[in-house]
């Protein structure tokens, strides 16, 4: 049985002004999954989720959320969405429990319910112990904690997290992944934009590559990987040589050379045999590593190396 | 984290619960600290000292004035003034200052908006939040007059609904210029505009003293037409110029109101 997707678009657009942010992309988001946007700053990551959290309207294009129209039936998806926005806006006038319970009252949810789900996604997030102090003196991690237990208040069919884990430490991103994996697994179908490689590879099923407004790559990251890069990648450094002087020289090694200022990449199927090669035709690199390609690799070699910022 | 709620999911929520929703979130925001109600207690406090110093104190040297056929002492006559000074700035400190603080700097309202909430709700919920503390610092006022017998139980009750009123009206207005502001300078220019009425809004002297000219401009002015409603009803002097009054504070109410609104969502969900 095909369910309805979550998300449907298609052919959508958003400009500000001249600018557009989102140059037309197709989208399917299926329940239960855990979706992501992958893409450097600027790519239309979030102009997107704003437009799936119907905070933006679209300037073109066609976009289902949940099988209704975000532009007449704004309120109604809204009350079905959980939105953990980029930068957190917790409410610095109430505590952290209050948060919850009167967030709870936005989506028409009672009182006493309000106030029971809060202390179980407090539980959840771990912070019970914060409840009743204010939000200023919370970590990083626990505002981004509480702004997801904030999310899940109205027990969303469909949860949009914005850069969930920029910003914080490896403890509490790994903290926070965790959780994230807990709700993914009891069905909750996530989405959610990054630039972090490891963190799409570690929560999403199926992602897609956004660069310039547009969608250049969709498929899971294994696939992505399998794709666009290549099984392995030789990282050989040369001592105080430039990295690019030695292109030339193993050229025809591997699929493709990119240098960077301090390393070369080489990519190839057989990791040992390029670098047998490279030994063969007598140079002798500082240090050699030979790794499994990353989405990392997928990501540069899809949206180069040029910083958009 | 699988757990069944017998909350109805779907169905949208009616206006009215959705404005309640944010009084709840403000009344929560009182209660959890002794911050809000310092800033409660001076708006209270400063009509209640120029009624003092000068309805009494600068009172005692000026004659009776004349309302209608009605000689009032000075302090009857500067008390309506002042209880219609409380209830614009009671309602304009909270769409101003915390207004444009939740709605720039803490994201108060992104986060709201990202719920079933809309700009309209928000508008109402914030400025009916606004009318309610412009009508505190009225209700004591009201008090203090009576208690000073300025005015009468009977007219203190037929002038606080009017003090509601030009709550809501200078609220709505103080909310839609929020939405225009750039920065805390241009406070500056709202809180000189605010003395500026608080002055010669027929407060202190009738505005028949003034050249015609000048009279004419007042008579443009909101806080006149507060100060005029509020002054005929505490005073017990009715008119039929009264419902001029009541009208423009209607229509500045609904018309700051839209603009806010409007402007909401056109900054917040660009």
């Amino acid at each position: 049985m095909t369910q309805e997707p979550l998300i449907y678009a298609r052919d959508l657009v958003k400009k500000f002004g001249d600018f557009t942010a989102v140059n037309g992309i197709d989208l399917e988001v299926a329940p239960g999954e855990a979706f992501g946007f992958l893409g450097p700053n600027g790519a239309g990551k979030s102009s997107t989720m704003r437009m799936i959290g119907c905070v933006s309207t679209p300037t073109s294009g066609e976009l289902r959320i949940l099988g209704m129209d975000p532009v007449r039936d704004g309120s109604r998806i809204r009350g079905r969405l959980g939105v953990c926005p980029q930068l957190d806006n917790l409410d610095p006038d109430l505590t952290v429990f209050e948060n919850l319970t009167t967030y709870a009252r936005y989506f028409g949810i009672p009182r006493s319910e309000g106030r029971r789900r809060a202390a179980e996604l407090l539980e959840f997030v771990q912070l019970t112990e914060k409840a009743d102090g204010k939000v200023e003196p919370l970590s990083g991690g626990m505002k981004r904690r509480l702004t997801i237990a904030r999310a899940m208040v109205n027990e969303p069919d469909l949860v949009l997290l914005d850069e969930p884990t920029t910003g914080l430490d490896p403890q509490a991103r790994h903290l926070l992944w965790e959780r994230l994996f807990r709700l993914k697994q009891a069905g909750t179908t996530l989405v959610l934009t990054t630039h972090y490689m490891d963190e799409a590879e570690q929560l999403c099923d199926r992602l897609v590559v956004m660069d310039g407004g547009k969608i250049v790559a969709e498929g899971s990251p294994r696939h992505l990987i399998d794709t666009y890069s290549t099984k392995e990648v030789v990282e050989l450094r040369f001592g105080s040589d430039t990295p690019a002087s030695y292109v030339d020289k193993l050229e025809g090694i591997g699929d493709r050379l990119d240098p960077l200022p301090d390393r070369l990449l080489l990519y190839s199927a057989d990791g040992e045999g390029a670098v047998s090669e490279v030994h063969r035709r007598g140079y002798t690199p500082s240090s050699v590593l030979v790794r499994r390609s990353t989405l990392e690799d997928v990501f540069l070699i899809l949206t180069g190396r040029t910083l958009v910022d | 984290m699988v757990t069944t709620y017998a909350v109805v999911r779907g169905t949208e929520l009616s206006t009215p619960s959705r404005v309640a929703s944010i009084l709840n979130r403000n009344v929560s925001a009182l209660r959890s600290g002794p911050s809000y109600w310092l800033v409660l207690f001076s708006g209270f406090f400063e009509p209640v000292l120029y009624l003092l110093s000068i309805g009494v104190g600068v009172g005692a040297l000026i004659g009776n004035i004349e309302i209608g056929d009605k000689a009032l002492g000075y302090a009857a006559f500067v008390a309506p003034a002042m209880l219609a000074v409380s209830a614009m700035s009671g309602a304009l400190a909270e769409t101003t200052f915390n207004f444009f603080f939740k709605f720039k700097y803490v994201k108060t309202y992104d986060g709201m908006l990202a719920t079933p909430l809309k700009p309209t709700d928000i508008a109402i919920g914030e400025l009916g939040w606004a009318m309610l503390r412009g009508s505190l610092y009225t209700g004591c006022f009201l008090i203090v007059m009576i208690a000073m017998n300025l005015t009468t139980p009977f007219w203190a009750l037929a002038a606080f609904p009017a003090t509601m009123l030009v709550g809501l009206a200078f609220g709505a207005v103080g909310m839609a210029i929020s939405t225009m502001i750039r920065g805390w300078q241009d406070f500056d220019l709202v809180f000189t505009g605010q003395f500026a009425m608080f002055l010669f809004s027929g407060t202190f002297s009738p505005v028949q003293n003034y050249p015609l000219a000048v009279e004419i401009l007042i008579g443009l002015t909101p806080l006149y037409h507060a100060v005029e409603l509020v002054r005929g009803l505490a005073t017990g002097v009715l008119g039929w110029g009264m419902l001029v009054n009541v009208a423009y504070l209607a229509l500045m109410t609904v018309a700051g109101l839209m603009v806010a609104s409007r402007r909401m969502a056109k900054m917040l969900l660009a």
